[in-house]
């Protein structure tokens, strides 16, 4: 099959970072077009990866070589994507471009640096969504952090430093545990590669699986992140530039989830049902909690960033529901925040450039001024609200349904009742700052959106309606990948011994959802 | 046949989109307001053709379903864009788009020189377009999908007016109301989309597959969950107790979206939606029983506060609330084409009332503002001998009241008195009959009551108004004055397609709808038995029905033109029961201080309780305690050899040592 391309695409952003060394640091013109131009192409080379896919369970576009040998330790540069990680490697290209446009005003320090580390960014992202070792895996991890801790740490707001630590306490935490399962999951394979599907054949028994799932379902909660780890991301969506907001919460967010629905379930089934409720419960809780919090936040930005908790939490009860409409779901769901809360994020950017504040106290009436961002901006908020007819609807509602076929279905309720929430906090917060008088005289002469800023938002404001609108091209590149995922996640399940009653428990609900699937297909 | 139904959405979204993207570029109002009726028009010509198209078909082939695409597939799960075409939908096409093309006609008058006028008819094509959707679609998803698009575009219209902080309350008020019963409805379409495919293996959420396997679903028990959330979902969206309240206050809206929106056609959607599931209601008595008496002490309960409001919209959106709770009696008396009867001619003269009203607040605003008085142009105690002045909107307004009191030949005494005859013999709710036959009579009385006073109060005695302002009052122009004559007629004729058994014709309107609800009247004739029907019995609840409507009427005359100081009168006697009432039973603050503020304060305490101090403060106890540990262990770090030497030596000792005593 044709790797090139993914290759190509990969390392088209650090071949544009280097690019950018030999041009000089004040020509912030050429610096910009040039990191725009680069993240541009590489959305163009992604584009035959959509084209080309071929909807089964395998991995396409696959490239194995042996990379480093050490002793025992064989690590390969294994990449390719399947139906899972398509649409996130897509989001990320397409992302890219968007948010390097939308920092043309924004960055007037450092620019150099800004692009260079933005194009890194996307490499670590792109190497994190296409590793099929293990290894390669971990290492396109780090590499992502080290970009966005200094886009938060030099380019952010007035706590940067304070946001940045915290995030780099949290998520250095989660990578260690990971490392260490990671390592121990090698030693219990024995000697080889560290591809994926090698570690997915694996019988490990429950309590190696249960502490090893842990370790791995902490880092990855961070990265979601999930309540109570999730205090971080008020802090650094806050001081981040507004690309770095966008791309935090278009991506960055995502490899939590992805993580989990590529790594943690299918490699520790045993343990996924055996924590299944214990993450339902914090995925509600989050839903919840994170929606009041919003509901009462005075600044725009940290409100944006609690609702990425809620929709976050969203993704997480979908893909544990462990049922095709769940995951699908949540899979969708997955782009969806990164499509709509990407795009509230360059919203909020918008108005910020504009009156160097955040606190919804200081707007109100800006819909008069501004009709052009009024409509766009309204779009936004019932696309993340999840009107029917946006991208949001379809996510939520199969992540709902889902789960309340599963054993979820009481987490299903609660967080139904969430729905009600989100309209709360959106239109309260979208009401104080567009409508009535305008209250503060600055704002009088605010300016509506230009021909730039109506070029970043026009491609998100498209897609969600398309989303919304013709989801089953999306959804069905993911269905046999997602076969896969579920079937890989419960196969095993059935010959571990289990003990105590609450897994009988569970053992019987999964027995009830394989017939339940039984049935359905042979509607 | 019917492939070309898809045209009827079509045309309203067309004339949005043109609307939204370019009315600000057209900048003419007439060409604006063209393109907007035009469009609801077109849908109107294509819905009349459909509906001819069904009555050339025998009864038992009026049922289609036309499918577009496939929307959403995962799993088993699959919705498609596909609608269904039957006798019920048809009823709901003719008033949306006929009721519809009228008010749209109306608003080029009435929203005449308003900033935003390309706006508003974009706003109201998108409505048509998603209330379109939501009686045709053939899923429980797509009409999902219609019952959010016609949430939104009132959230957008009740706040059109965004410049005002009361409009924008209310808007969101409505929106999140609405939301709280969508909560009920998406609970509903799992519940019942969970329980048919495990247990039977039927998994579908498309009406006339549900239908089909009606028989499977047992009595009682999941069935009537599922319809308890359903009909939380109808309580939002169509005002019942205890999610009435947001439509009082939605009153902020431009008239014609009250007219349209708010009586016509969205608030009339939870009826519909239950009459679309009468195979599954009825195979609940405990939710058919809750949906009565939710009807009837909502009919009851908001006939009450109308009686003494005294802004012209105000009184005609609690009348709203209050005959909505008519059509949910209906619904729960097992009454399904009668509720839908009702829906039809509440449609007809509501919305005569509603622009009637809006040509008046029209008038007094414009004289009003002459004479530059800050008097409220909705408040009737401004209003007064306006019959002269506006003669054509008297008359149209006084037909509509009459068919609203319940007076023959009038449309509405046809579907009322159908409504309360059903409550008082259907074979459902046994002696519970009774009550719900009395909170239907008792808000007759008050209806009657409460719009001739409206009637009075606003079109006899003499005018409150300086004689200066007075000369500035004016009958509206034509394009305002045609729809309610129109709307009038209907409102005068309406009724006699759903005539009463006894007058020996046939009832027209039951009979198209028969082939609908004939899973349910056949369940109810298994169940109960074929209902022994006493002509002596209906001529009496006519006649009774009749009487109560004149008494009613009789009071408002004495008090309201006989003898105008009774009121103050009463209201001194009273003092209690009147501030009660006139503060709608003080549900509102209610409200506020059960669900509202403790809401608001939990969430504070949250993010500054336990976010900031719990979370952080357990993760920046972990840094100072790093912190804390380094600084001990700086200790060591001396930098003087000999310290070094020591512990290396104390290092080896013990090394040596482990190695010995092991």
């Amino acid at each position: 099959m044709n790797y090139t391309v993914l290759n190509l695409m990969t390392f088209l952003p650090l071949i544009g970072a280097l690019l950018l060394l030999f041009i000089p640091k004040e020509n912030h013109g050429p610096l910009r077009a040039v990191a725009l131009g680069v993240s541009l192409v590489t959305f163009l080379v992604s584009v035959p990866l959509v084209t080309g896919f071929v909807s089964n369970a395998e991995y396409q576009f696959v490239k194995d070589v042996p990379w480093i040998a050490v002793g025992p330790f064989e690590m390969h540069y294994h990449v390719g994507i399947d139906g899972i990680s398509l649409w996130l490697v897509m989001l990320t290209t397409f992302i890219m471009p968007i948010a390097i446009l939308s920092t043309w005003s924004a960055v007037e320090k450092m620019v150099k640096e800004y692009m260079i580390c933005l194009l890194l960014l996307e490499v670590g992202m792109l190497g994190t969504f296409i590793s099929l070792d293990l290894f390669l895996f971990y290492i396109f991890w780090e590499i992502m952090l080290i970009p966005m801790y200094l886009i938060i740490g030099v380019w952010g707001g007035k706590e940067r430093i304070y946001a940045t630590v915290k995030f780099f306490i949290y998520t250095m935490l989660g990578s260690v545990l990971m490392l260490i399962a990671l390592i121990t999951l090698y030693f219990k394979a024995g000697a080889g590669d560290f591809s994926i599907d090698r570690f997915f054949n694996l019988n490990l028994d429950p309590f190696t699986q249960t502490w090893m799932f842990l370790c791995f379902a902490f880092a990855f909660a961070v990265k979601v992140p999930m309540f109570p780890l999730h205090t971080w991301l008020p802090d650094a969506h806050t001081e981040a530039p507004t690309a770095g907001s966008v791309i935090l919460a278009a991506v960055l967010l995502k490899m939590g989830t992805y993580g989990f629905v590529r790594f943690a379930m299918p490699l520790f089934p045993d343990a996924t049902a055996r924590f299944t409720p214990l993450i339902a419960t914090l995925a509600v809780i989050g839903i919840i909690y994170a929606a009041l919090v919003a509901m009462v936040q005075e600044d725009v930005k940290r409100l944006v960033a609690y609702s990425s908790v809620a929709h976050l939490g969203f993704v997480m009860l979908g893909i544990f529901a462990l049922n095709r409409e769940g995951v699908a779901g949540g899979m969708l769901q997955m782009l969806n925040h990164g499509v709509s809360t990407g795009a509230l994020f360059l919203i909020v950017g918008f108005i910020y450039e504009r009156r160097h504040t955040r606190l919804i106290s200081d707007f109100g009436g800006l819909s008069r001024r501004m009709p052009i961002f009024a409509t766009i901006f309204m779009i936004v908020t019932l696309s993340s609200i999840g009107l029917p007819g946006t991208n949001g609807f379809v996510g939520e509602f199969l992540i709902l349904l889902g789960s309340f076929e599963s054993s979820l279905r009481w987490y299903a309720i609660i967080a139904t009742a969430g729905v009600i929430l989100s309209a709360v906090y959106m239109l309260w917060m979208f009401q104080r700052v567009m409508f009535g008088e305008v209250t503060n005289p600055r704002n009088l002469t605010i300016k509506d959106l230009n021909v730039r800023e109506i070029v970043v938002m026009a491609p998100l404001v498209a897609l969600i309606f398309i989303m919304g609108v013709f989801p089953t091209p999306f959804i069905a590149r993911m269905t046999p990948a997602i076969d896969r995922m579920i079937t890989l996640s419960k196969a095993k399940q059935h010959i571990s011994v289990q003990h105590t009653a609450y897994s009988l428990r569970a053992e019987a609900h999964r027995a009830k959802d394989w017939g339940q699937k039984r049935v359905k297909g042979e509607e | 046949m019917f492939d070309n139904v898809w045209l009827i959405p079509l045309f309203p979204l067309i004339g949005f989109l043109l609307n939204g993207l370019c009315g600000k570029a057209i900048k003419d109002e007439r060409a604006i307001g063209g393109i907007g009726c035009l469009a609801v028009f077109a849908s109107f010509v294509v819905s009349v053709i459909t509906l001819l198209n069904i009555l050339s078909l025998p009864a038992g082939e009026r049922v289609h379903n036309v499918t577009l695409f496939t929307w959403i597939k995962a799993g088993a799960f699959q919705a498609d864009v596909a609608f269904l075409i039957d006798p019920l939908s048809c009823v709901m096409l003719m008033v949306v788009t006929g009721v519809g093309f009228l008010i749209h006609l109306y608003s080029i008058g009435y929203m005449h020189g308003e900033e935003g006028f390309y706006r508003f008819f974009a706003y109201l094509n998108l409505f048509t377009f998603a209330m379109l959707l939501l009686v045709m679609g053939n899923n429980l998803l797509l009409m999902f999908v219609g019952w959010e698009g016609v949430g939104l575009c009132s959230y957008l219209l009740i706040g059109y007016y965004f410049r005002k902080k009361s409009a924008c309350d209310a808007g969101k008020k409505a929106f999140v109301m609405n939301r709280v019963g969508d909560f009920g409805f998406l609970l509903g379409i799992f519940t019942l989309y969970w329980y048919l495919g495990q247990s039977h293996g039927i998994w579908t959420i498309q009406f006339t597959e549900l239908a089909r396997h009606a028989e499977l679903l047992p009595v009682g028990g999941i069935v009537t969950l599922i319809t308890l959330c359903f009909f939380l979902g109808a309580t939002g969206k169509s005002a019942q107790i205890p999610l009435y309240t947001w439509l009082p206050d939605a009153m902020e809206g431009p008239t014609p979206v009250s007219a349209l929106i708010h009586a016509a056609t969205m608030v009339t959607a939870g009826v519909y939606m239950i009459a679309r599931m009468n195979f599954l209601f009825i195979k609940a008595p405990e939710t058919m029983l809750v949906v009565a008496l939710v009807g009837g002490a909502t009919a009851l309960f908001a006939a009450t506060i109308g009686t003494a409001q005294n802004d012209i919209k105000r009184v005609l959106a609690y009348s709203t609330v209050s005959q909505l709770g008519y059509m949910f009696l209906a619904m729960g008396v097992g009454a399904f084409s009668a509720g839908i009867f009702h829906l039809m001619t509440h449609a007809f003269f509501k919305a005569c009332l509603f622009l009637g009203s809006g040509a008046v607040i029209h008038s007094m605003h414009h004289a009003l503002h002459h004479v530059h008085s800050d008097d409220d142009p909705q408040d009737m105690r401004n209003m007064g001998g306006l019959k002269e002045h506006m003669p054509m909107t008297y008359w149209t307004f006084l037909v509509a009241t009459i068919a609203i009191a319940g007076i023959p030949p009038f449309a509405g005494f046809f579907s009322k008195d159908e409504i309360l005859w059903q409550a008082f013999t259907n074979p459902l709710h046994g002696g519970l009959n009774r009550v719900l036959w009395g909170f239907g009579a008792a808000a007759a009385l008050l209806t009657a009551f409460y719009m001739f006073r409206l009637l009075f109060m606003t079109f006899h005695g003499d005018a409150r108004i300086t004689s200066k302002a007075r000369e500035h009052l004016h009958e509206s122009p034509k394009v305002i004055v045609y729809p309610l004559i129109v709307l009038a007629f209907l409102s005068a004729i309406g009724g006699w397609i759903g005539m009463p058994r006894v007058f020996g014709a046939a009832n027209l309107f039951e009979g198209f709808l028969e082939p609908v609800f004939s899973f349910s009247g056949e369940y109810m004739k298994g169940v109960h038995g074929v209902e022994s029907h006493s002509p002596l019995l209906e001529w009496g609840l006519m006649g009774a029905s009749i009487g109560i409507a004149a008494i009613g009427i009789a009071i408002a005359f004495t008090m309201y033109v006989r003898d105008t100081t009774l009121p103050a009168r009463f209201t001194a006697a009273f003092p209690l029961l009147y501030r009660a009432v006139y503060n709608k039973w003080y549900v509102d603050e209610l409200y506020d201080f059960l669900i509202v503020n403790p809401c608001k304060a939990f969430s504070r305490f949250l993010w500054k309780g336990f976010d900031v101090v719990v979370v952080d403060g357990l993760v920046n106890a972990a840094a100072t305690l790093v912190m804390g540990a380094s600084r001990l262990l700086k200790n060591i770090q001396t930098g003087y050899l000999h310290n070094y030497a020591l512990s290396m030596a104390i290092g080896v000792v013990l090394v040596v040592a482990c190695y010995i005593f092991r």
